[in-house]
């Protein structure tokens, strides 16, 4: 098929930001059936390309062409008119509404002057079908898992007619099964004639879909190359410009005394039923203990009853042989627990504050920041500057809203006020969601000097490389409960995958 | 120099600077439309609040309690909260301070109007900080509750002045106490007997306040991140919910000491109400039009105060029907809260400094 017009075809491109060039004359071919991966740390630009494709923004300079004809993409009406359709990274739903009606949602099938849902469930059924989603078009979306709500995203672009998709980090929420699901769907859509577009920065996911590669670094386009001539090693070095190594360079640990335990730990929900039941673990000073897991097994709950945020209903834990369960989160953390939380929008940081007030999140009240009721921002500053500097925090400067920055640059922002606070343990869940693999490596880095500090480190990830390549320790936990203990270096993708689906063989080996 | 030149090209200034401007040609227009000519009754506007002591005194009385509702609304909604109940909190305020400088005998005046003030701004307080204690404990939304807290307010303010104070055959309470006049009686004098009292003084510090603790004080610190984001502030340690019923306590302080002042040092009784005054409504106005910041509070209360204080001069000389300025402000409101049609005027300005400015 290479021969044949490309579906899409972006001629240098360029768009200006005012003080930035976000994309410097970029050019892509996009050819029928295939998959192009466009590879490329954050912020180097894939995300404004691919806006530029869905038309919500202009390019400067440069043409775009459909099937061989120069069109102008100036609304993603538009874009959805030349068969090019989006799933974004964050999906765009109704959450009380069905699959149905946010499918139709802006292009509703009408039956005089009302709404012929009967006609579009069944288009939606065979769509599903058609392409093996297996979604249930009656369903209401906040019933349905993360992996399925994608699923009605990418139906909600095959109900337009897109022929084109553009998949915007479609893995960041994904689960690892749910992961090999969607690759599933994306081979099954380009064996049925769809082309597909798929931003990423993670190398594994483009070695095992992509036909082609285009790597973007700082704007411009570092060259596109076929999978099958490829090595991650090189897509890695050209993507962020540098050696990279993958294996995660450590000593062994030196374990030390026990810094957290807890026992017996149960703690229900809202509707009464148990999300921890009964989980038993230990974290040693000087180790990391990976907890690998489903997401939804009780992983959020287990940090959060771990810091405060969450009541325990039975069981205790203990640092350093203190009991601290039930204290207020803010008892817990001047104990000597840091925790770099899970969603950093949510609870990590406040985005509408400055990055100096966002330090200073849990030691604001404490002097020298806090003098007699007032805050001190000589202090409150000077402390940014030393931590922004320390941690190579990226802000055009202290004063900056958090929101500003780069998801990259918040985590590191976060990081330092948790490393700052020279914690007895430290909890990191999620630590590299959705960073790229530079800034993976920064994170993974400064958690094994924690450890080798003699810190206590819990590490929570949803990345089995990751639990593999960074703990000393691993805890699989499924429904609520600590199911078994592996080493990494005694154990593969496999395994730990049985485990943490519950299998009953591993199951009943680690009971007590 | 460069700072202020900074802060004055700002977007958050400019903006509600057109919008006003906007709202202002809307009226125009309006007034053309109904053969009216909008010169002579923006003239006649002005002039009857600048024109001569004892306008601009009584509209510097306007002006004062919206200052204080305002800074009422936009001080909870700093902390993430919707204070609909400046109204209530303003009655229980002023019936408080009433009480207080009625009842009260033969203390002097530097113990006993500010003890009327203090009562005031302290059952104001209370009267919100029952909405907040139902939210943090009960999850009620403030709203729903503010509103209820209004009519029970209107009422319950009624019923005391109608119980204990009513002044016989007439629909208000007795006078107060000359000790707990806060009138100021020499500029009075000066401005043809104004009522200017010392309210607008206290409104002026407590904008200062406002500032301070909202900005520079740890208590400040917390309310602002248990505005913006309730999670990371109960990850960071914050009590949240101590914080939500200390921002409805103070918010309503301060509409308690706007009703305060009304009593000491406008009316020097209360009447008994029909309906509800509106002032903590219109500080809901007045604090969008400041974007909740207290200095623009106080400009946004002059402006609000000289429009409706003026729109009688508008219709005594230019023959307007005041209603025409209640058409202004809802127009000045709405460009304000749709800044979107704002930004779209301004764009052909804007394109160029915009380039320079966002990174």
């Amino acid at each position: 098929m290479g021969a044949a017009t490309p579906v899409v075809e972006l001629k240098q491109i360029t768009k200006v930001f005012p003080g930035i060039i976000a994309n410097d004359s970029i050019s892509f071919k996009l050819h029928k059936g295939e998959i192009h991966a466009l590879l490329g740390e954050n912020g180097a630009g894939k995300s404004t390309l691919m806006n530029i494709v869905f038309g919500l923004y202009q390019p400067e300079e440069g043409s775009i062409e459909v099937n061989g004809e120069p069109v102008i993409i100036d609304s993603p009406n538009r874009a959805i008119e030349l068969g090019i359709g989006m799933v974004h990274q964050h999906f765009k739903l109704v959450q009380p509404f069905t699959v149905t009606e946010n499918i139709i949602l802006g292009s509703e099938p009408k039956k005089g002057t009302r709404i012929n849902y009967k006609k579009a469930t069944e288009e939606i059924r065979q769509l599903s079908e058609q392409y093996g989603l297996q979604v249930n078009p009656n369903a209401k979306i906040h019933d349905i898992s993360v992996g399925m709500q994608q699923r009605v995203e990418i139906l909600k672009t095959l109900y337009r007619g897109a022929e084109i998709l553009i998949f915007d980090e479609p893995t960041a929420v994904l689960t690892p099964q749910e992961i090999s699901e969607l690759m599933e769907i994306m081979k099954r859509l380009v064996a049925e004639g769809k082309s597909i577009i798929l931003i990423t920065h993670k190398l594994k996911e483009i070695m095992q879909i992509a036909d082609n590669v285009t790597i973007i670094r700082r704007g411009k386009v570092v060259d596109t190359v076929k999978k099958s001539e490829t090595t991650p090693q090189e897509l890695a070095e050209k993507m962020v410009g540098r050696n990279v190594t993958f294996k995660v360079d450590k000593k062994p640990a030196e374990p030390g005394s026990v810094v957290l335990e807890m026992a017996n730990i149960v703690s229900n929900n809202k509707e009464g039923t148990a999300v921890l039941q009964g989980l038993n673990l230990q974290v040693r000073a000087g180790e990391i203990l990976g907890i690998a897991g489903v997401d939804g097994n009780g992983q959020s709950e287990l940090i959060e009853a771990l810091t405060g945020l969450r009541h325990v209903d039975g069981g205790t834990v203990k640092l350093l042989g203190q009991d601290i369960t039930n204290m207020s989160p803010r008892k817990i953390t001047e104990s000597g627990v840091s925790h770099i939380p899970e969603d950093r929008h949510k609870h990590g940081l406040v985005l509408d504050f400055s990055v100096s007030e966002n330090m200073v999140l849990e030691t604001y009240y404490k002097p020298p920041f806090n003098k007699g009721g007032f805050l001190n921002f000589d202090a409150i500053d000077k402390h940014a500057t030393r931590l922004v500097e320390r941690f190579d925090v990226r802000t055009p400067s202290i004063a900056t809203h958090a929101r500003s920055l780069s998801g990259g640059n918040q985590q590191k922002a976060i990081i330092a006020r948790e490393i700052d606070k020279n914690p007895t343990l430290m909890i990191a869940a999620q630590p590299t969601r959705g960073l790229d693999v530079g800034a993976i490596e920064f994170v993974q880095q400064q958690l094994i000097a924690q450890r080798d500090q003699g810190k206590a480190v819990l590490l929570i990830s949803f990345e089995l490389d990751e639990i593999i390549n960074v703990s000393d320790r691993i805890a699989v936990i499924y429904e609520g409960q600590i199911v078994g203990e592996v080493l990494p270096e005694k154990t593969n993708d496999q395994e730990l995958g049985l485990m943490m689906a519950g299998s009953t063989a591993k199951r009943g080996a680690a009971h007590e | 120099m460069n700072n202020i030149l900074k802060a004055i090209t700002k977007d958050s200034f400019v903006l509600p600077i057109v919008a006003i401007i906007m709202g202002l040609i809307l009226g125009a227009i309006v007034m053309l439309i109904g053969g009216y000519n909008p010169i002579d009754a923006y003239s006649a506007l002005l002039t009857r609040v600048y024109g001569d002591p004892y306008d601009f005194g009584e509209a510097i009385r306007e002006m004062t309690p919206l200052i204080m509702t305002g800074m009422a609304f936009a001080f909870a909604a700093r902390a993430g909260l919707f204070n609909i109940g400046g109204e209530g909190q303003f009655l229980i305020g002023m019936t408080a301070a009433t009480v207080v400088a009625v009842q009260l005998h033969g203390l002097p005046a530097y113990i006993h109007a500010p003890l009327a003030i203090i009562a005031g701004a302290i059952f104001g307080g209370l009267w919100a900080a029952i909405a907040g204690f139902l939210k943090a404990v009960r999850g009620v939304n403030e709203v729903i509750s503010c509103i209820m807290l209004n009519w029970i307010g209107l009422y319950l303010a009624n019923f005391v002045i109608n119980h204990f104070m009513l002044l016989q055959g007439q629909n208000r309470s007795e006078d107060i106490q000359p000790s707990a006049s806060i009138a100021i009686m020499w500029l009075s004098e000066m401005m043809g007997n104004a009522r200017v009292h010392w309210g607008t003084a206290i409104a002026l510090a407590a904008a200062v306040f406002f500032y301070v603790f909202m900005w520079k004080t740890k208590q400040g610190y917390e309310l602002r991140a248990v505005g913006f984001n309730q999670d990371a502030s109960k990850y960071a340690g914050m009590n949240v919910n101590r914080n939500i019923v200390k921002a409805m306590f103070i918010s309503g302080m301060f509409a308690g000491l706007a009703g305060s002042f009304e009593v000491l040092g406008v009316f020097q009784y209360q009447s008994v109400m029909a309906s509800s005054p509106g002032t903590g409504f219109d500080g809901i106005a007045v604090a969008l039009i400041g974007l909740n910041n207290p200095f623009g509070i106080i400009l946004g209360s002059i402006l609000f105060g000289t429009l409706t204080y003026g729109s009688a001069g508008m219709s005594f000389s230019a023959d307007v029907p005041p209603e025409i300025v209640r058409i202004v402000i809802g127009a000045i409101i709405f460009f304000i809260a749709a800044q979107g049609i704002v930004r779209w005027v301004l764009k052909p300005f804007y394109a160029k400094r915009k380039k320079e400015k966002v990174l």
